[in-house]
């Protein structure tokens, strides 16, 4: 099975929300210092979902697809440390801050580019835009049926069967390759790269693809061509209404916090 | 004429509440010159009425099941003909297992973007204008469309709805149209009820890595089951091996939103903050009184918990 898999490198989750900075005239974050970019937390699991269908058939290629600046190769790197095959970055100055519909577009570019591709996996939403558009963008783009949120999968021929998470459940679906699957952290912990494979993958070289490479249109890529115009960002001033609780001694402050909490009627 | 159409959804043979806030939303953009408000609706022509009530002056009602959760290629073929029928230029629809997958699939096959879950929406110059939370709601994004059909989910809860008005009337109409569906549901099961679920507590203690300690937890247990609720963790405590991870709050954990959230030792990042912003009624515990989630609090105790917890406890049986 050829199976490519789509991460994202992002701004760090876990950055406290104190050193969190926007320049709003660029409408951009400003990176936090000394907190590096990560892998997008999905996005591991897209991957350990692609090993679980390799190890399971015994054969098939991974390729791992990122768009991004040249720190997204560290996302790349990642999944080549855990077992993935290949490496391909999509950089170009063009890709410079557009939006999930043109890097949906992009990536499906890179994806007939790479050609015979009978599955997509990404993770269900990068933790950034926190959108969720691009597994079904880059699907359509591609004329593939997509499956969101999974939280395992089996194949069987060219059939994939696949539970999925629900706001209030879960559902099994049945889709024929070739499919895009977006995963969910549902879906287990990823493994973690041995050392020997993380010297190995930092040997593999990762092909670069610009948007010529692309064949994009000059009016598919470019900031200036977002599909969905990013008119401000700011951060929103969240009106602090804190009751701090005081007391004379933690007992005092607990019991306090405790009558506040009846009063409230919350207990 | 453009106008919103708005994408009903149903639970156990109702209407489902969401639907009426997507009609108040669509309703005041409506007194801001956005035109009519039509509803699709898959199932019954009776369902049609309670939308009419609640502020729709058209519905359309397409084949029953084909905007169930997995049937996003079902719903977008009729949904596209709802949106051609009424002429609507802004298509609204819920955060929700359907509107995930169908915004997405309606806006690439229409050309044209979706906003997802938008915490606001606005008419601005003829436009639609919306604001949505980004980067685990440390930022706020104002979007526009470029494409002429300007699709939208909107975050749950996020608007009041109207009072049902019996005196409303509209027309209603059957869309026979449904899309090609390549993924086929073989079951759909509700999520098990054993014992108090997360999600569906209406208390929840979460400890998180500033415990410095797992068997920190057992606290936090003891209080979540005096005040009826679940225990939850922040990853960096899940990361930690100090509480299983099926019990993490965040972006990669649950989703909670309970009455009261009580965060013990958590600073507040957005991984945490994107599973419990939500929360109703928020109580910190923290030695560091400028940290996000004190800021966020109604309540809060500045003050080491490994003293506060355990009065807390005894103060709060103390009260019965």
């Amino acid at each position: 099975m050829n199976i490519v898999v789509c991460v994202k490198q992002i701004p760090d989750p876990e950055t406290p929300a104190s050193q969190f900075a926007v320049d709003e005239a660029a409408k951009r974050v400003i990176p936090a210092q000394g907190i590096a970019p990560v892998v997008n937390p999905y996005d591991p699991q897209a991957t350990e979902a692609a090993l679980r269908l390799k190890d399971a058939a015994g054969e098939g290629k991974i390729t791992v697809i990122s768009l991004g600046e040249d720190s997204a190769r560290d996302a790349i790197k990642h999944a080549l440390a855990m077992g993935a095959d290949e490496g391909v970055l999509l950089s170009d100055p063009e890709f410079e801050n557009i939006d999930n519909f043109q890097t949906a577009v992009a990536l499906s570019r890179a994806i007939e580019k790479i050609g015979d591709v009978d599955l997509v996996l990404m993770g269900r939403a990068a933790a950034d835009w926190d959108m969720g558009v691009a597994p079904l963008g880059v699907a359509e783009q591609l004329g593939f049926p997509c499956v969101t949120i999974a939280k395992s999968m089996e194949a069987d021929g060219d059939t994939l069967t696949v539970q999925r998470v629900l706001d209030d459940g879960f559902q099994t679906v049945e889709v024929d390759l070739p499919a895009v699957v977006s995963i969910s952290n549902e879906f287990g912990e990823p493994r973690y790269p041995q050392l020997r494979q993380i010297m190995l993958a930092a040997k593999k070289t990762v092909q670069v693809w610009n948007a010529d490479d692309l064949e994009l249109e000059d009016d598919e890529a470019g900031e200036d061509n977002r599909w969905l115009a990013l008119e401000a960002l700011y951060i929103p001033q969240v009106e602090s209404n804190v009751e701090i609780i005081e007391g004379d001694s933690p007992e005092e402050q607990a019991r306090n916090l405790a009558l506040k909490l009846r009063e409230a009627k919350l207990i | 004429m453009p106008g919103t159409l708005i994408i009903a959804e149903t639970a156990d043979g109702a209407v489902a509440p969401l639907s009426f806030e997507l009609l108040a939303a669509a309703r005041a953009l409506a007194d801001q010159g956005a035109g009519d408000v039509s509803a699709l609706v898959a199932g019954e022509e009776s369902l049609a009425q309670s939308l009419i009530e609640h502020g729709a002056d058209a519905v359309y009602v397409c084949s029953a099941g084909s905007l169930d959760p997995g049937s996003a290629e079902a719903g977008a073929g009729a949904a596209l003909a709802a949106v051609e029928a009424a002429g609507a230029d802004i298509v609204l629809m819920g955060q929700t297992s359907v509107g995930r997958d169908l915004g997405p699939l309606m806006a690439f096959r229409l050309n044209t973007a979706v906003a997802m879950e938008c915490l606001s929406l606005a008419i601005d110059g003829g436009r639609l204008r919306a604001v949505r939370s980004c980067y685990g709601g440390n930022a706020n994004a104002e979007v526009t469309w470029r494409g002429d059909v300007q699709i939208a989910t909107l975050k749950p809860k996020a608007v009041d709805p109207l009072a049902p008005d019996a005196s409303r009337s509209g027309s209603v109409t059957a869309i026979d149209a449904v899309g090609e569906q390549r993924v086929r549901v073989i079951s759909t099961e509700a999520a098990e009820a054993t014992g108090i679920r997360l999600e569906d507590a209406d208390v929840v203690v979460s400890g998180g890595r500033g415990l410095g300690d797992p068997s920190a937890f057992e606290m936090m247990e003891e209080l979540a089951g005096l005040l009826g609720g679940a225990t939850g963790a922040s990853r960096a405590a899940c990361d930690l091996g100090w509480y299983p991870p099926s019990q993490q709050v965040g972006l990669t954990g649950k989703t909670v939103t309970p009455d009261l959230y009580v965060a013990v030792a958590i600073s507040g990042a957005s991984q945490h903050m994107a599973g419990m912003s939500g929360s109703k009624n928020i109580v910190a515990v923290n030695r560091d009184p400028d940290c996000n989630m004190v800021q966020v609090a109604r309540f809060a105790v500045v003050e080491d918990y490994k003293k506060v917890v355990p009065a807390l406890i005894d103060a709060i049986k103390a009260l019965d």
